[in-house]
Formats: structure tokens, sequence, C-alpha cells
């Protein structure tokens, strides 16, 4: 099994390692999927086809995939700005970009509420409600998936090389075909790889979401609350049926993710 | 993977010229756009959760952070911290050490395990538990018969949040330690040393800023985790309640200034780690780049 190395610690190193993600993780999540197969499949396919489910999924992944959206566009933008533009105050940004990865979820998404409701701060300027609806939840992902596009995207634009853009200026292209033709290409792949991993963390999300969500069934009822709704009827089938359909997107994401991240590398290694 | 941005430097900013940079006013329409998002989006909530915190004076503010069970919930987010932070750093050491040093079948199958934690909804995280080890899970009648309790108590909110956290140092150190290669290593086993002496003495100090850089965001999760926690923590005030939690209590009783409090304290310790982990990539940076000089 082990080849070419003279180190030691092979045995030890990959035992403890086997064991523990075999106790933490491979034998909690297969019990997921054991414990669907004990229930009949037409009472799974009952849990997770029904309209409040189904509303749910349609909820998270459209609120998911429009906050993946505005971050790949300002993620780019913030990358581009930090990367290329030299401006008082750019590094404490720059350290600033990670706060959703430092500050507990819960307390985003309370001060997130208090921001929108109708006499928030932001709120009481807006014409129309941002918390309690479907637009409350796409601001509480946009702000746990910002990092995401910014971190990926930015080491691709310091490894730019200004000689290609200097070219494609001397052949006589403006600034803005020069993004898009030459610069653009160049970030597509990590554009993509910070979107899909700022979907799959938004996919998932539950402590941002459920102050600012409002929780009203087929409404702004988010599909990790609904695991949560049914543990606490005690209904361990239903939660485990709608866990594993999750849990099935999220290793096709996990796929793409690693499927992007190849790419990526392919281009620039 | 999603949950985690490996080390990385920020460079200075290129030196601009006609060919490949935008006229002034694109560029200060570009800032001013960023710096209005970020502002909005990041700093707004920041500025909000203090002012919120002293709404009510001082006195609220103190009492928040002082009673008993805002004390217990610090308390007990403490050892959480304390139990899963130290065994998932082993373990990170251990996979990278196994990964990046060894060449062996399923070593990318393994690494795609390794980062599952971080694909996974954390209330998924939580359930697992559930299902293994409540009073109707898989273990829940041996529990029962020898009087352990795991659910609805402190081990149960331990193994959600090392699962919830279990990739971050070890994503942090094989990129790391595959970089770096064996070659320090395998002189120092020729010249003589053990194998642990050569850990200690020769991988240790070369993986010191990402371990260290792991441990810092690690530590962060392990904080500030809700999700898997509010599945198996059961809210048992003055018992099973985290900090987070703690803050949901009070947030639902409409005790917003008492919420904000804790919070701030919260947001208080993110900020500091925002810091740390600057100052780690600083000198991170430095310590690969010696003989770089100013740019």
């Amino acid at each position: 099994m082990k080849r070419n190395s003279v180190l030691p610690g092979f045995g030890l190193s990959l035992g403890f390692t086997m064991f523990y993600i075999s106790l933490l993780v491979i034998l909690p999540l297969s019990m997921i999927f054991i414990n669907s197969v004990s229930v009949e499949w037409s009472k799974i396919w009952g849990t997770i086809s029904d309209p409040r489910v189904v509303a749910s999924y349609k909820l998270s992944f459209g609120a998911a995939f429009l906050a993946g959206s505005i971050n790949v566009i300002f993620g780019v933008l913030i990358a581009w700005v930090l990367v290329r533009y030299p401006f008082p105050g750019r590094r404490i940004i720059d350290g600033l970009v990670d706060l959703p990865f430092a500050l507990p979820t819960a307390i985003a998404g309370i001060a997130l509420t208090t921001l929108y409701t109708e006499n928030g701060w932001v709120g009481q300027f807006l014409s129309f409600k941002v918390a309690f609806t479907p637009l409350g939840i796409t601001l509480a992902l946009t702000f746990i998936g910002l990092p995401f596009v910014v971190r990926t995207v930015q080491p691709v634009l310091q490894s730019l090389e200004k000689e290609m853009e200097e070219a494609s200026a001397s052949l006589g292209a403006n600034r803005l075909q020069t993004f898009i033709r030459v610069i653009f290409p160049e970030l597509l792949p990590a554009a993509l790889t910070g979107f899909a991993l700022a979907f799959a963390r938004a996919l998932g999300e539950y402590g941002s979401v459920v102050f600012i969500a409002g929780n009203m069934p087929m409404k702004t009822e988010i599909t990790p609350l609904l695991i949560m709704t049914k543990l606490e009827q005690y209904d361990y089938a239903g939660a485990t049926a709608i866990a594993a359909v999750m849990l099935i997107f999220s290793f096709t994401i996990l796929l793409i993710i690693n499927i992007l991240q190849w790419w990526t590398n392919r281009k620039f290694i | 993977m999603a949950g985690n941005v490996p080390l990385q430097f920020t460079n200075p900013p290129l030196q601009t010229t006609a060919g490949n940079s935008e006229p002034r006013l694109v560029r200060w329409i570009l800032i001013t756009l960023a710096l209005a998002f970020l502002g909005l989006f990041l700093v707004l909530p920041l500025v909000a959760i203090f002012i919120k915190a002293f709404d009510k004076g001082i006195a609220v503010f103190l009492e928040a952070i002082s009673n008993p069970d805002a004390l217990s919930a610090i308390k007990l987010t403490l050892i959480i911290t304390l139990i899963t932070v130290p065994l998932n750093a082993i373990f990170g050491i251990a996979a990278a050490w196994a990964v990046t040093k060894f060449n062996f079948k399923g070593k990318s199958l393994l690494i795609t395990i390794i980062d599952l934690p971080f694909a996974i909804s954390p209330v998924i995280a939580g359930l697992v538990f559930v299902l293994l080890f409540s009073a109707h899970g898989l273990f829940g009648q041996w529990l029962i018969d020898h009087n352990v309790k795991i659910i609805f108590a402190v081990p149960g909110i331990a193994l959600a949040t090392l699962l919830v956290t279990l990739p971050f140092v070890a994503r942090e150190l094989i990129p790391l330690m595959q970089t770096q290669g064996t070659a320090d290593e395998e002189a120092s086993l020729t010249l003589g040393a053990s194998g642990w002496k050569t850990f200690l003495l020769v991988t240790l100090p070369n993986i010191k800023w990402g371990l260290l850089y792991g441990i810092i965001l690690c530590s962060a999760r392990a904080i500030g985790e809700f999700g898997a926690v509010s599945v198996v923590s059961g809210h048992i005030r003055g018992m099973t309640n985290t900090m987070p939690l703690h803050i949901e209590i009070l947030y639902n009783e409409y005790q917003f200034s008492a919420a904000f409090a804790v919070a701030s304290l919260m947001s208080l310790f993110a900020i500091i780690t925002l810091v740390v982990k600057n100052i780690i990539e600083w000198k991170a940076k430095k310590s690969f780049e010696p003989e770089e000089g100013v740019h």
C-alpha cells in the first residue's frame, strides 16, 4: 500500500485518521441512510413530496442561488478593488471581509433582523418588507457567503500577469474589451468555485436564517428548519427522510466543487 | 472547501500603467460601490450589535453578561471549545501527515470525506447524533440501561461541535505540508533523529503558522456554532445552553438589550479572531519569503 517513503508514522497517522473519521463522520452520516432504508418507501416519498416540504426546497434553492449570484457580482468587484486599487484603509477592509466566518451565525441573524424590520435602521427607509420575507432570507445568506467568492477570486487576480492586459491594450482593445475578453475568462473558474462554495453553505445554513425568516409554513420556511421542526415533534423518520434528500444534494455540490477546483488548478499550475 | 479558505497572502497592488488600468472616474466608482456594499452588509450589522447592547444603559448590559445563566453559558462554551479544538487539531496533524507524507490508494477519497462536514447542514450534523444516541436511537436503550446521557447533555454538544469543526485544521495543513514535501524530514532521519524528534523539531516549526491559523478558525466556529448544537442541546437553562443558544432564548423572550449584550461579547471575540488571523497571515508571509525585500 505505502510507496517510496522512508518517513515513520504511516500506520499510526493513517490508523488514527481512519478511526477518527469513522467514528465522527462515516458512522453518524450512514445513520441517515440506514434509518431511511428501514422505513417503507411510500412513507418516505410521502414526507419528501409533501407540498410544505417541496415549498421549502424551492425557497432554500432559490434564496441560496440568488444569494450566490449577488456574491459573485459583488465578490468579484470587492476582490478586484482590493487587488488593483490602492486606497486608504485597504488592509483593514481586506481583513474585514472574513467577518462572516468569524461572527457566530446566530448573532448575524439577530443583527440583520433588527436592522431590516419595518422600523429598523434600514427597514424604515424601504418601501417593501425585507425581514420575515424570502428577501430577508436571501440577505442573510448573502452575508454568510460573501467571503467565499472574494477569497477564491483574490489569489487568481493576484497571479494574473499584467503583460497580458498590456498586450491586449497595445493590440487596440479598450479597457472594457480587455476585461471581458482577457481577464474575465481567467476569473471564471474561481468565481464559479466561489459561487458553489457559497451556495453549498447557504443551502444548509440555519443560524443566521431562522431569526430573519419568520418561519411561516409554505412561505418562509427553509429546509433545515423543517428538519428541526420534525425533530421537535419526535418525527425522526420524517426528519431523516428530508435530511437524506439534503445530503444527496450536498454530495452532488461537493462533486461539482471538486471538478471546478480541478479545473481552476489545471488552468493556473 | 465550504467553511474555510486556506491561508493566503495579500500582495501590494499592481503597479498601474495606461495599459492595465482604468480611468480615475471608473476606479472611484468601483471603490465606492465595493465599500458601500461592505459597509451595508458587514460594518452596519457589527455597529448595530454594539449600539443595541448599550441601548438600555450600562447597568442592563452588565446584568445581562453577569447573571448566572449567562455565566453558565459562557462556561459551557469554553468547555466545549477546550474539548473540541485540541482533538480536531491532533486529528488535523495526523490526517495531514498521512495524506502528505505517504502515497496510498484511496487518498483523494479520504480527503473528500474529511471535507464532508463542510458540505452538510449543521442541522444534519446534530440530527445524526440524535439518531445514534437519543432514547429512540441506535444505542438509546443501551445508554439508558447504563445511565449515560449524551443527547440533551454536554457530550452530545461536544460531539456535534466536533463533527462541524472537524475539517478546519486538516484543510489548513494538507496544502501547506504538500508544498513543503518530505526533504526536511528525510534529512533529519538520515542524521539519526527519531521519528517523534523529527516531527517535533523539524515538521512542527515548519507548520506552526498554518496550524495556528487552523486552530483560530476552528475555535471561532466551535464557539459560535448554533444549528448543530441547537439540535442536541435541549436548551436547558444553566445546564446545556451555550452562548449562541442563550442569545437565542433572550432574543425570543424580547429581551433584546440582554441578547445584544451577550452578542457584543461574542462579536468582540470575532473581531479579535480577525485581528489575530491577519497577524498570522503577516507572520506566515514573512517566514515564507525571508529574502524578498520591499516590493
